[in-house]
């Protein structure tokens, strides 16, 4: 199978001087969810620049779907969609406009692009928006348009620079199903993101970029194995007693919420059993969801307290 | 893969058509009002006084140059703050992330320039029309001559928005030298009548050498030889398509 994305040695020096990607490989295969995550200024956007030909790069090859950027541009870029983390349509066009434009950007016929037109701006809810121009949209209105935009010449790659930045969580929630079920049609998805509730929940690999260096890449499932422990939330009762809890690590947020760390050899028998013992009542329990926050903040710690 | 091409050619030609169509009284109704008073002031009041010129009465001798200016102007301006608009507001990146040839992008800004300067050429010489019959010598010199001003100032405005980084920067090549240099290119008035030391100096300005094709086109008088104004043209477009070509393919102000 070839793979979707194929990044060797990938390097950016800026102009400025400043090292973005200092040799990066990352092999991204057909079909896969992957996320691409790393702190502000680590290197994703300029990764997808250079995959998107948005910048130049210093060294280093990138193919996508086999088709190499150096040697076979056209092809490469047509099998690729692209949601920047900015909107960058123009604001005076109207959404039809916009979305049929682009098509013909890549090839499609207009009489084409029309038919797509309604398929996908239907599919992002704003088929009755159609006639509308642009800045008068909502912000997840304008998110919507520009994947809308991205999928008119049916890319076999779909690559999201934070594409649910500053959108509401129901919208952010349909936006999740929207690319899960394009993910399920076989569209390649590689999504940078800072939520990574986001990336836990959509994303089967996963690459974290430090510094200009890949300094993860590996299954989602494989990457959560890492963490040694689980934080569980415990709401209690009104007028109960403060716990005291041997062997494991806990604290008390407010006088009625128990946050206790569970390492993974620990089990919860023991610690419900010394509940019970103390008289606590548990009204309900549920897991920190921030999980891969915890150990993506872990990782990217370690690796720079490493490289000082 | 020639279909794909002629398509985003087609697109961009579009977009940048609904562009100055969508701003019609930004960039159609100016130079029809300026050119209008042009007309009434030079043609009408002053221009009587001045009498003949070449053997034509003034307003019929200004009348190509005026036509040829706002040619000049609308091609320019209309790529320059196209170009550098999309720049500003980051929608060039549909442009450089599509499977769009380095042509077509030129191409496709060229043709809005030439469409928008048709336009307004067609316009400003409805309006001559109010003043003065229209005498055509030769179509064909005025088509050609029409036409290859329109492109090379597409293109010199191309290569404006490409370097531009601020609104400022757009507005200052028309301001400071374009419009001095149309006004001394022999709008108003034949090379021939300077002192012969200003006659060697308009020769530099490129302009001269438009105008007096173009109105050779209508009238059948030239300043200077059709065959200089034509290999000018020619000279100059190459060379500014070429230049547009290295920079955009090099992603200049566009790609880090």
């Amino acid at each position: 199978m070839t793979a979707a994305l194929e990044i060797k040695g990938l390097k950016k020096v800026y102009s400025s001087g400043v090292e973005a990607l200092r040799g990066i490989d990352l092999t991204v295969d057909e079909g896969d969810f992957y996320a691409l995550l790393g702190p502000n200024g680590a290197g994703k956007s300029t990764t997808i620049g250079i995959v998107t030909s948005l910048i130049n790069k210093t060294a280093g090859h990138v193919q996508v779907f086999g088709h190499d950027l150096d040697t076979d541009l056209v092809r490469a870029k047509q099998q690729i969609g692209l949601v920047p983390q900015e909107f960058n349509f123009n604001p005076f066009e109207t959404v039809q406009q916009i979305v049929v434009n682009q098509a013909g950007y890549y090839g499609v016929p207009r009489k084409e692009a029309l038919i797509r037109s309604e398929k996908y701006l239907k599919q992002s809810d704003l088929w009755e928006k159609r006639n509308v121009r642009a800045r008068m949209l909502s912000g997840g209105m304008k998110r919507r348009l520009m994947i809308a935009r991205a999928l008119m010449h049916e890319p076999r790659l779909l690559i999201l620079d934070e594409p649910t930045a500053g959108v509401d969580i129901e919208l952010r929630r349909e936006m999740w199903d929207f690319l899960s079920a394009l993910n399920a049609s076989g569209t390649t998805i590689i999504l940078t993101t800072h939520y990574l509730e986001e990336a836990e929940m959509l994303c089967r690999n996963i690459g974290i970029i430090q510094s200009g260096e890949l300094i993860e890449n590996t299954s989602m499932k494989a990457l959560l194995a890492k963490l040694q422990f689980e934080t569980f939330i415990f709401d209690l009762a009104e007028g109960t007693q403060s716990p005291e809890i041997e062997g494991y690590q806990s604290h008390l947020e407010d006088a009625q919420t128990l946050v206790v760390e569970v390492e993974r050899h620990q089990g919860v028998n023991a610690l419900f059993e010394q509940l019970s013992a103390q008289g606590i009542k548990v009204l309900s329990m549920r897991n920190q969801s921030n999980r891969l926050e915890a150990l993506f903040l872990k990782i990217t710690t370690e690796n720079q307290s490493g490289a000082k | 893969m020639t279909n794909l091409y002629l398509t985003a050619l087609k697109s961009l030609a579009v977009k940048e058509t609904n562009r100055y169509l969508r701003i019609w009284v930004q960039t159609l109704v100016p130079p029809v009002i300026t050119t209008s008073l042009y007309f009434v002031i030079f043609g009408k009041m002053i221009g009587g006084r001045i009498g003949n010129m070449g053997g034509f009465s003034y307003m019929a001798f200004i009348v190509p140059g005026l036509i040829m200016m706002s040619v000049i102007t609308s091609s320019y301006a209309n790529v320059s703050s196209s170009f550098f608009s999309q720049k500003f507001q980051k929608n060039i990146e549909e442009l450089l992330v599509a499977p769009v040839p380095t042509h077509i992008i030129i191409w496709g800004f060229v043709i809005g320039g030439l469409g928008r300067s048709i336009l307004v050429g067609a316009l400003v010489t409805m309006i001559s029309l109010f003043f003065v019959p229209l005498h055509v010598y030769s179509w064909l010199m005025v088509i050609v001559t029409f036409l290859m001003t329109a492109i090379l100032f597409s293109l010199a405005g191309l290569i404006n928005g490409i370097f531009a980084q601020s609104y400022d920067d757009v507005s200052i090549v028309p301001t400071f030298v374009l419009q001095p240099l149309t006004y001394l290119g022999g709008v108003f008035y034949a090379i021939s009548m300077l002192p012969p030391f200003w006659q060697a100096v308009s020769k530099i300005n490129p302009i001269v050498y438009m105008i007096s094709g173009f109105r050779y086109g209508f009238l059948g008088v030239a300043d200077v030889s059709i065959a200089v104004s034509i290999t000018i043209l020619v000279l100059f477009i190459v060379v500014l398509y070429t230049i547009c070509w290295y920079l955009i393919d090099k992603g200049t102000g566009l790609r880090s």
